[in-house]
């Protein structure tokens, strides 16, 4: 067409040196190769350092046994494991928190986000006294003061707290009891996932019908009843194994039961509300963005309060909240490093110990560089596909 | 914590870029600066610790000191930098400080994949636990159980994995990078045991019980698990430096032995001991063949000490610490300390 007509009149002879295409394509191949150069130099020139000073090198070292001991691992680790299994351990450490850290966050920001946003003076004062407090103050000193406010205001494990004999608190954590580990147990959580799953589609099934005809269906509560009957279910049907695991104290510490640890609760306790003041202002930012007339139009056709934040609000809000929300999910799982500071034993502190014993920096910040990076992109990539599912669809 | 990952990044960066070795680039490096740099404990009593001035004591910082000492004439020649235990060995590797003189236990690992080398040792130590008396505790066979405070990435971590798994007993860690935080850890009760070389134990009872809590609420436990020579070190690549370094600490327990100390170093010029002599350089030629002053033990003796005065200073009779010589006594008195010949 005319643009067409008009790019084939431009087009004639010039020498290679003045053609765009081959401009660009040549800058295009130096950058690439001066940036190639780079890195062949720095990873050639690091070889080379490592060996003149005979300090070793290569990824070897993951199969030796570790000798560590680590004081808080989801799977069984002792020091005469490897190398890798002490950074799994670190690992898996890392993503508990951080996982736990941006569920919780979540929910506590939302909540102060629309409580600031309140018509009650009192709460919205409160909230916004939260906000200021906690995201003014540098999240490492509120590390250290959870940490010392744990570790000094319980007592010791001889003068636990005790609630109903079975339940303690100390300055070793809290102790609970838990069921004795029984074959039904794995069997319960599938049958949680297949509950969430089918909550799911009972969620998309409501949807339609209400749209096609205007009836509701309680799918939120049919959904929770889903997803926690199944395993109840299954727990009945797996004979009600009902042996707990009961903390006494023996000795120094509690046995039995399991243990929340007072390095982990300080780590997850500042992370939790210090991003939720952040995500309180996104959450307020995104409800502010929207026009009053949304406000109005919802009241004026009868719905609840709670029905316009839920159904109105909420919806449209998410479109602006759910872009900043990806930072501060990384910015979670990020800050969980600054576990070292109070000993909690995360990925960072793991790869720490195993650069001391084995001397090898470059090769163990290469594996938290990687372990980071993958966690991220994982959370990037899963908050990109829901922000474009609930994006406006334009048809 | 933004100060280690900024070490990380120096140190990596470091590794990264440098350029090519010379022999000697390291004393070559240090002359041309004028200043030693010294990567010392970041707080440990009698070891290495810094007053309300600012001015760095102890015996790990009396090894740097005489070094300068040896090397410009002038012992206060030195940087010193604060280097927790997990950044201390990068921190020698990438070049950020020229000697390593910071409590740090000489072993085959450190010494060969780390491509680090050790000069003599400065202590003899053995870890050891601190416990609180209430517990009652008076072995460290009874600690099954036990919820231990203890640095990471030290050998202390290793040993006291070792030795719970020889003992069959189980224990659980509480590890926490900066030697403050895991004292304050201890000390609330967070820990039921503290366990790190004997002489950072009685260090901490000595200068770090927090009020109103009193040093003899504590005891040291008898077990002694474990041998910690700790000694200096440098990285492999300058044996010129690594031989003044090594010099020096034989330096001062060979003035020590001969009876040269601060105070008469200048009448002991006049000695008519060939030995005392030779040492003190009146003989000339030591020097020379160390690439250093003739006077070098002379300035180190009369800046810093004999190595005996040096530990009394320190962590002997005349300091608060109050250990006894025991394994660090000269070999004429029964102890290790045992120099090579000045000759």
């Amino acid at each position: 067409m005319a643009v067409e007509t008009l790019g084939s009149v431009q087009r004639r002879k010039v020498a290679p040196w003045n053609d765009p295409i081959i401009r660009g394509w040549t800058f295009q191949i130096v950058v690439i190769a001066l940036v190639g150069l780079l890195a062949w130099y720095l990873v050639s020139n690091t070889m080379a350092n490592l060996e003149r000073q005979k300090i070793a090198s290569g990824f070897d070292y993951l199969g030796r046994e570790a000798g560590f001991e680590i004081g808080d691992s989801m799977i069984s680790y002792s020091p005469a494991n490897t190398y890798a299994r002490a950074i799994l351990v670190g690992m898996l450490n890392t993503l508990k928190v951080a996982g736990l850290g941006i569920v919780m966050a979540t929910i506590l920001g939302t909540l102060i986000g629309v409580g600031r946003l309140s018509s009650n003076w009192l709460l919205a004062k409160i909230c916004e006294c939260y906000v200021e407090t906690f995201r003014n103050v540098p999240l490492l000193l509120w590390l250290f003061l959870f940490y010392k406010l744990i570790s000094e205001a319980f007592p010791g494990p001889r003068q636990a707290i005790s609630v109903l004999g079975s339940i303690f608190l100390s300055n070793r954590g809290l102790y609970f009891p838990v069921p004795v580990a029984d074959p039904v147990h794995r069997w319960m959580g599938v049958a949680l996932l297949v509950g969430i799953a089918g909550a799911v589609v009972l969620h998309r099934w409501a949807k339609k019908r209400q749209a096609a005809t205007g009836q509701p269906f309680p799918s939120i509560w049919a959904g929770f009843g889903l997803a926690l009957g199944l395993p109840i279910l299954v727990w009945l049907l797996g004979g009600a194994p009902a042996a707990m695991s009961w903390p006494a104290l023996k000795g120094f510490n509690f046995e039995g039961g399991t243990v929340i640890q007072p390095e982990f609760t300080a780590l997850l306790l500042g992370l939790v509300l210090y991003t939720s003041a952040f995500i309180a202002e996104i959450v307020r930012s995104g409800i502010l963005a929207l026009h009053k007339g949304q406000t109005e139009a919802a009241t004026a056709i009868g719905l609840s309060r709670s029905q316009v934040i839920r159904l109105v609000l909420l919806p449209q809000a998410l479109r602006v909240i759910v872009p900043p929300m990806t930072s501060q999910y990384l910015n979670i799982t990020k800050d969980s490093s600054l576990a070292i500071a109070i000993g909690y034993p995360d990925l960072v502190a793991s790869v720490n110990v195993t650069i001391n014993q084995t001397g090898q920096a470059v090769e163990n910040v290469l594996i938290i560089m990687a372990a980071y990076l993958t966690v991220s992109l994982s959370i990037s990539l899963f908050m990109n596909w829901y922000n474009k599912q609930i994006a406006l669809r334009e048809r | 914590m933004k100060k280690f990952s900024l070490a990380w990044a120096v140190g990596v960066a470091a590794v990264l870029m440098s350029g090519n070795a010379m022999a000697g680039k390291d004393l070559d490096a240090i002359k041309a600066r004028g200043s030693l740099i010294c990567g010392v404990p970041t707080g440990i009593a009698g070891f290495g610790v810094a007053d309300s001035q600012g001015k760095w004591t102890g015996l790990d910082v009396d090894v740097c000191r005489a070094v300068a000492a040896a090397i410009f004439g002038d012992s206060e020649k030195v940087k010193y930098t604060p280097l927790t235990a997990q950044q201390r060995f990068t921190a020698l590797q990438s070049g950020e400080v020229d000697i390593l003189s910071n409590n740090t236990t000489a072993t085959l690992t450190r010494d060969t994949a780390l491509g680090l080398d050790f000069t003599a040792v400065t202590y003899y130590d053995g870890q050891g636990f601190m416990v609180n008396k209430k517990l009652n505790v008076k072995s460290a066979k009874e600690l099954n159980g036990a919820t231990v405070c203890v640095a990471p990435g030290t050998t202390t971590e290793l040993n006291l994995a070792d030795y719970f798994r020889a003992q069959k007993m189980s224990f659980k860690p509480v590890v926490i990078e900066k030697v403050d935080e895991i004292r304050a850890a201890f000390f609330s009760g967070r820990c039921d045991v503290y366990t790190t070389d004997a002489s950072g134990l009685y260090a901490t009872r000595a200068a770090n019980v927090p009020p109103p809590a009193k040093s003899d609420d504590f005891i040291i436990l008898p077990e002694i698990i474990s041998k910690e020579p700790l000694a200096p070190a440098v990285r492999h690549g300058d044996q010129q430096f690594e031989d003044i370094v090594r010099w020096t600490q034989y330096a001062m327990l060979e003035a020590e032995e001969y009876g040269i100390n601060s105070k008469n170093v200048d009448q002991m010029l006049k000695s008519d001991n060939p030995t005392i002599k030779r040492i003190l350089g009146v003989t000339p030629g030591m020097g020379k063949a160390l690439g250093v002053d003739e006077k070098w033990v002379v300035n180190i003796v009369k800046q810093v000490g004999n190595y005996g005065e040096s530990f009394d200073r320190n962590v002997g009779a005349g300091s608060i610490l109050k250990i006894d010589r025991g394994l660090n006594k000269l070999w004429t008195q029964g102890g290790l300390q045992y120099a090579e010949p000045i000759r």
